[in-house]
């Protein structure tokens, strides 16, 4: 039954980042791009654990939780330059 | 792999990928960004628990045991995510972005 249900699901998490991507590439304000790059590494992050289950390998958490902490790091830069115009203040 | 766990695993990724898509979908049609912002930041956080409940219940099998730290991603996302969706939102009301005409309530 996995052999079906993650090629499946492979798919559609495939969509959902297309559909991010769209979003980052014609957001009208920037704003909207940084949410969008913010639900596209959840979105990855999503896929490699998926991948991780698909080799029923546990070498992928190590690299799903550094996307996590990176990607965290990499929004708050971004809201904090938008919010003051300067990272650290 | 008994069949009920193959079974359990397949429920929950099945569930995980359409929260996620379901979050994507509210990113790209919502009208406005503080309706944008709603969509994703619950769906998304849905769609990775659901992923890592069904990867902590895939690998409990193993001789080693259940490991935990898949749980530790879903910590990590549950604090961070309201974080960074506060952040943004803080951003967008200070830029003044365009409401849609149908918010009751206007702020500014």
């Amino acid at each position: 039954m996995l052999a079906y249900v993650i090629p499946f699901c492979l798919v559609v998490i495939g969509l959902a980042l297309a559909l991010n991507l769209v979003r980052l590439i014609k957001g009208p304000s920037l704003p909207d791009r940084i949410l969008a790059l913010d639900t596209l590494y959840i979105n990855a992050l999503a896929l490699i654990v998926l991948f991780g289950i698909w080799l029923a390998s546990d070498l992928f958490f190590e690299a799903a939780l550094l996307i996590a902490v990176m990607g965290f790091v990499g929004t708050v830069a971004a809201g904090k330059y938008l919010l003051r115009g300067d990272i650290i203040d | 792999m008994p069949f009920w766990i193959e079974a359990l695993v397949s429920l929950f990724l099945v569930l995980g990928s359409l929260f996620a898509l379901i979050g994507a979908i509210g990113l790209y049609r919502l009208p406005d960004f503080y309706t944008r912002l709603h969509g994703p930041t619950k769906a998304t956080t849905l769609g990775v628990g659901g992923m890592v409940i069904a990867s902590m219940l895939f690998f409990a099998g193993r001789p080693e045991g259940p490991s935990l730290h898949e749980l530790l991603l879903t910590l990590f996302l549950f604090i961070t995510a309201p974080v960074s969706a506060h952040m943004l939102a803080k951003a967008a009301m200070q830029k003044k972005l365009p409401l849609t005409e149908r918010t009751r309530g206007k702020p500014w």
